[in-house]
């Protein structure tokens, strides 16, 4: 018999880390014991973790809950904190720990003689305790506990360098933002709640709701709306149309807190939601429709922005959205095990990106400040011929650079291709949705070079004092990419698909999951269309290569052409470069339009009533709350008043109803 | 003669009254005590005052699941009593821990200001166990009276005077309602005993319907209602509990609060039972009403003991929700909350009365600019009590949230608990911008001046316990109060 | 014939007299007479009903409402002066300082 009693310890290591730093780290004061404890923290659960995942593996039984203790319990309704562990949360906690583990490790030399070092171990290792709630939870209360926890963390971690304004701000817009998806889950959550219980079926648990899903009309108005409300909450937690605008913002954080969270795990969170919770989505055509369509848009959308940013982290955050775009496109066409296969590969590949752009920022920054310059280390302008300064920086970002351009034998292309492939196939996908995808991806693989070639090929455009001063990142920097490049190599092995003479493994072990839902509605890739798996697999490889050539040609062959096809198409590039508007279209939509509104309130009502008696208040909204609060004028009459008129009125109700 | 005698004693049962006695006699004794101290030497006092707590809480226990009843049926300590007993006495312990240190900062080391703590204590004791609308009555007066004097007690201060004197007229005011209310019940019912006026109204269900006993109930309501802070009864709590000293005002907003809950509680589903669908469409509009007054008025405050008054309101809306539901869950849902706002609520208060400068000018959202990174401790665990207060899990507000919300959804008031939700979804505003606040704000200051007293820090330990305890495992205080209801 | 209803009606008028008289009146001392005016009405009720219905409820209710009402009146006063003493005012349009 297998034994997964020990499961709690998974959450439990990094919250003891968090406890640990987050009340003593102040005392210790030393950087390596507080690394030591953050990082050991992480990688004591993955240890756990990889037991627990190849214990499940030999195991026949696929799906398992460990209940700790008991919540709360009203009437029949019973939640308890418990975990579930299914090859779909194995996976997660794996990717989770595991390169959870490696940029813990990372952060240790980035985040070296930062002031608050203790805090930012903290913070992460929070971060990971919540991720793993999020990940683990056996019921949706705890998975929402976990999903407030990280959009908490990341919060605190975007506004790490709080003394920036720009970060400050950054970090209010990942919650604000945050807040309006996490609203959408909660209306589902009770939708779904309300529904259950109308059929005597008070539960949040998950397999409770997979088992009793049944009871709700298939495509009905009910499951339709909670799932859609459910995919607003994706939305915001994994930044796609229409709320993905924090995540570019969100790259104010330090490096490895974008690799970690903002590209490798909770960005993922929406895509794990629906996953979780795909027997619901199966049943509602109309929201799948949504989201591939959603998650469609997002890739090309994304990507198109990503094509002409300078800054090096912003590049990578559209592309991080642009890569979740695809994601979300497989979850909508039913392509569950696709969609989470992209998720693992891209972990691995985007989170390697990620530190390594950090490596180059680092080195650029120590550069900088060495020769006493106050340079961006971020523009990609002042970089060029890196590769021969850091090497294993420059291969590890090749391999992954390889990986996510979608080239043949790395772990990108076939959960790309898998995706592509349903999109086209599936019963639920259509050539129009590939045609999307297929398109972004040769945007991916430009942008993606384009980046690869400014900052490590042609001459090395940095200013000459700091030119000398920037070399290769230390080991605790480069260990972890060298293990994240290898893990972008070949980590999509598992998955090769049967048209290539692989086993798909990773299908195989997701199937339990998936499977249900996906026969009883009817998803699976057509057969009639089988013919042409190979052709569109070519295609991809091909528009892969064009991409590659063309930012070959433009960065490398030619290096004026693109000054001179800016000049040509200057509207394209304001619009691309200044992200199509969409924050400006949003401040003047929202923010603007409110903020007007308050004005108007304050100079038309406000001024000549009570000038300035609170200050600021003109920017503020709600002309409801003021008036309110004006009654409260401080005169014991008026007061009285109110109770006595209070009074009439109820004994009014009364004697007229 | 000794009949008579015979016949008085026959009814005593001072076990019945034990915790109030004792907690009275305690405080008198710390007046005595107080005239042969020095001036301004209050420690003693205050540590007494905790001794007194304790014991206090040890008697009362002996309650719980052992009913005792006396005194010709006015008093019950049963387990309703006693776990709202323990509820006031969890109150009056945080905020007696807290005070010591502040009294001496603003300049009022008043040792008299404990045993009135300790009387406003016994006042709300009398109201959670009496069972007969003449020891509610005294009890409210005890608990008025005592809160008259804390929060006019800084007497040189024009805010504390106008704080007091506000909260006397209009708690006077309010007084005279309730006992008309209470004298036309008596009019129909012959009776002033709880358990009394339910059988009557049973046996003579056509006064159910009588003008006279739907006032009664009203005027009475109002009383009590006035005490809960709910809308449009509230209008006195955001200026007092400004202008009071902060301790007095975090006991304010939890003791009387639960103690006026207690006392609805008891009259309305023993007293007033067949009159469920009056009081409850009454309830109903209160709640809605209170919840969005409470939330809104709250958005535009910079004041943070002010902007605290508004969200008690709102939280008073929150609760009377279970009143509403009036079934097991949102019932002992009530008595579960009330419990939880003590420990957030109180928590809060205590790191304002830390972080606060003499005066207090600063405890506005711009003086706590920085604060969390200052003051890191202090900073986390305001942060704790607002996520409490929002009801995020796994807190105490979460739980308590919940199960109210679970009440009202099963007595299908599915709109009512909709409505609580989405007002929850509003106070997220101001209590994050306070976060916001604490940790985005570059510090203005550097709070040199905040240090960490020992009763405080305490205060706020147990708070946290509390809040984390609840929020985590509250399956096991939730049998508890489930077992306390009638 | 005087019966109880005369009283509760004389009762109730009191009452609401008093309370206009808390809503009208500017001297705090002259608000807080009008409560006392509506206690002493709640009295009247309590001690017609209790003749009337021939029980002794209503009469002890009494004896502690006028207990209650003296204690308050002690501390009231005392609130008032101190008031007074800081502001050389008890009109109740000075006791306004706390708003919005």
């Amino acid at each position: 018999m297998h034994d997964y009693s020990l499961i709690w310890l998974i959450p439990f290591f990094p919250l003891v880390g968090f406890i640990v730093n987050g009340l003593l780290g102040k005392k210790i004061g030393n950087e390596k014991v507080i690394g030591a404890i953050g990082t050991l923290a992480i990688a004591a659960s993955f240890v756990v973790s990889c037991k627990m995942f190849f214990q499940l593996l030999g195991d026949v039984e696929k799906t398992h809950e460990v209940i700790l203790f008991s919540w709360m319990s009203v009437g029949q309704l019973q939640i308890d904190w418990g975990f579930l562990l299914d090859p779909l949360s194995a996976l997660m906690i794996m990717v989770v720990t595991g390169v959870g583990s490696l940029i813990h490790l990372y952060s240790n030399g980035y985040m070296h003689g930062e002031e608050g070092f203790y805090r930012y171990f903290a913070y992460l290792n929070l971060f990971c305790f919540s991720m793993l709630m999020l990940v683990l939870g056996n019921n949706a209360l705890v998975m929402f506990v976990g999903w407030e926890g990280v959009g908490l963390c990341s919060y605190l971690l975007i506004g790490y360098y709080f003394e920036k304004k720009s970060a400050g701000d950054a970090a209010k817009k990942a919650f604000v933002v945050n807040r309006v998806g996490d609203f959408g889950f909660l209306i589902g959550l009770f939708t779904l709640f309300w529904a259950l219980g109308e059929h005597g079926v008070w539960t949040f648990q998950f397999t409770k709701i997979a088992e009793n899903a049944h009871l709700l009309p298939a495509g009905g108005v009910v499951v339709t709306v909670a799932t859609l409300c459910f995919f607003l909450g994706a939305t915001g937690k994994s930044a796609q149309i229409p709320l993905y605008t924090w995540l570019p913002d969100a790259m104010e954080g330090p490096t490895p807190v974008s690799a970690l969270i903002h590209a490798a795990t909770m960005v993922t969170a929406g895509v794990y939601m629906i996953g979780r919770m795909n027997g619901l989505f199966s049943m509602a055509p109309d929201t799948m429709m949504v989201i591939a369509i959603v998650g469609a848009a997002t890739a090309i959308f994304a990507a198109s922005i990503g094509l002409a940013q300078n800054d090096i982290k912003r590049v990578l955050a559209y592309s991080t959205v642009s890569q979740l775009g695809y994601m979300f496109l497989a979850m909508g066409v039913g392509a569950f095990s696709a969609g989470i296969f992209h998720l693992m590969t891209h972990a691995f590949f985007k989170a390697c990106l990620f530190l390594g752009s950090g490596s180059v920022i680092h080195a650029m920054h120590h550069a900088y400040h060495k020769a006493h310059l106050h340079d961006d280390p971020q523009d990609m302008r002042n970089m060029g011929g890196l590769a021969k300064k850091m090497p294993i920086t420059f291969i590890t970002f090749f391999i992954s650079t390889l990986a996510i351009s979608g080239i043949p034998g790395l772990s990108g292309f076939f959960s790309k291709d898998e995706i592509l492939w349903w999109a086209f196939s599936s019963t639920r996908g259509g050539w129009i949705l590939w045609l999307i995808g297929f398109i972004a991806a040769g945007m991916t693989a430009f942008y993606m070079f384009r980046l690869v070639f400014m900052t490590f090929f042609g001459k090395q455009k940095t200013d000459a004092r700091a030119k000398d001063h920037v070399h290769e990142s230390p080991l605790v920097i480069t260990i972890p990419l060298m293990v994240l490049g290898l893990l972008a190599l070949v980590g999509g092995w598992v998955g090769i698909p049967a048209a290539l003479g692989g086993a798909n493994r990773f299908e195989h072990f997701l199937a339990p999951v998936f499977e249900h839902a996906q026969e009883t509605y009817g998803i699976h890739s057509q057969h009639s269309l089988h013919a042409f798996e190979f052709p569109l697999m070519g295609c991809s490889i091909g528009i892969a290569l064009v991409g590659i050539f063309l930012a070959w040609i433009m960065y490398v062959k030619n290096p004026e052409l693109p000054g001179r096809l800016v000049a040509r198409f200057r509207w394209l590039h304001t619009a691309i470069f200044n992200k199509w508007f969409v924050d400006e279209l949003y401040d003047g939509l929202f923010v603007n339009a409110t903020k007007r509104l308050g004005r108007y309130f304050w100079k038309g009502f406000d001024v000549p009533v009570i000038d300035g008696i609170v200050n600021g208040v003109g920017w503020l909204v709600q002309g409801s709350s003021r008036v309110l609060r004006f009654i409260q004028n401080g005169q014991i009459h008026s007061y009285a008043m109110t109770m006595v008129l209070g009074m009439v009125v109820i004994v009014a109700v009364y004697v007229f109803k | 003669m000794e009949n008579l005698v015979q016949l008085a004693m026959q009814n005593v049962n001072f076990a019945a009254i034990m915790p109030s006695l004792v907690l009275c006699c305690f405080g008198m004794a710390i007046l005595l005590i107080n005239v042969f101290m020095p001036r301004g030497k209050t420690t003693s006092a205050s540590l007494i005052s905790i001794i007194a707590l304790l014991v206090t809480a040890v008697v009362s226990l002996q309650g719980w699941n052992n009913p005792q009843f006396g005194f010709a049926g006015h008093v019950a300590l049963d387990n309703f009593a006693t776990f709202f007993n323990m509820t006031f006495l969890l109150a009056a312990g945080l905020t007696i821990l807290m005070s010591d240190d502040y009294l001496r900062r603003e300049g009022y080391p008043i040792g008299e200001y404990y045993p009135l703590i300790l009387f406003s204590t016994a006042g709300a004791m009398w109201m959670a166990s009496g069972t007969d609308l003449m020891t509610i009555f005294l009890g409210l007066e005890v608990l008025s009276i005592s809160l008259y004097i804390l929060a006019g007690m800084f007497r040189h201060q024009l805010q504390s005077n106008e704080a007091g004197l506000k909260y006397f007229l209009l708690g006077a005011f309010s007084t005279g309602f309730l006992l008309y209310g209470i004298a036309l019940l008596y009019g129909v019912a012959g009776t002033t005993n709880v358990a009394d006026i339910g059988l009557y109204l049973s046996a003579h269900p056509a006064m159910i319907g009588n003008p006279m006993t739907v006032a009664g109930m009203l005027l009475m309501s109002i009383g009590f209602l006035f005490k809960i802070a709910a809308a449009p009864f509230h209008m006195w709590t955001p200026d007092v509990y400004q202008g009071a000293p902060t301790p007095v005002t975090a006991f304010m907003s939890a003791g009387p609060k639960a103690a006026a809950f207690a006392a609805l509680m008891r009259i309305f589903i023993l007293g007033l039972a067949g009159l469920q669908s009056e009081w409850t469409s009454l309830l109903w509009g209160l709640a809605i009403l209170t919840m969005i007054i409470g939330n809104v008025t709250a958005i535009y405050q910079t004041n943070l003991k002010r902007m605290l008054a508004y969200s008690s309101i709102a939280h008073a809306g929150y609760a009377l929700v279970g009143l509403v539901a009036a079934n097991a869950v949102g019932v002992s849902g009530i008595l579960f909350y009330m419990l939880a706002y003590t420990f957030m609520n109180l928590g809060a208060f205590a790191v304002l009365v830390l972080a606060g400068k003499k005066g207090e000018e600063n405890l506005t959202l711009e003086g706590f600019s920085g604060f969390g990174f200052k003051r890191p401790f202090l900073g986390v665990a305001m942060t704790i009590f607002l996520l409490s207060l929002m009801g995020i899990p796994p807190t105490a507000g979460f739980a308590g949230k919940f199960y109210i919300f679970a009440g009202a959804i099963k007595s299908g008031y599915i709109w009512l608990a909709i409505i609580g939700v989405l007002n929850s979804a509003v106070s997220l505003y101001y209590y994050l911008r306070v976060i916001v606040y604490m940790y985005f704000k570059d510090p203005q200051e550097d709070y040199s001046w905040v240090s960490m007293h020992t009763g405080a820090v305490v205060s706020i330990v147990i708070a946290i316990v509390g809040v984390l305890y609840l929020g985590i495992i509250p399956g096991k205080i939730m049998e508890m109060a489930k077992l306390a209801i009638f | 014939m005087i019966t109880v209803n005369h009283y509760l009606v004389l009762s109730a008028i009191l009452f609401a007299l008093g309370t206009f008289g808390v809503l009208t009146r500017r001297n705090a001392i002259v608000i807080f007479m009008c409560i006392e005016l509506m206690l002493n009405a709640v009295n009247l009720s309590f001690i017609a009903l209790s003749h009337h219905l021939g029980n002794l409820d209503g009469q002890i209710f009494v004896f502690f409402v006028m207990t209650v009402a003296a204690a308050e009146a002690a501390v009231g006063l005392a609130l008032m002066i101190t008031f007074f003493r800081n502001r050389e005012s008890i009109e109740v349009d000075d006791i306004s300082m706390l708003k919005w």
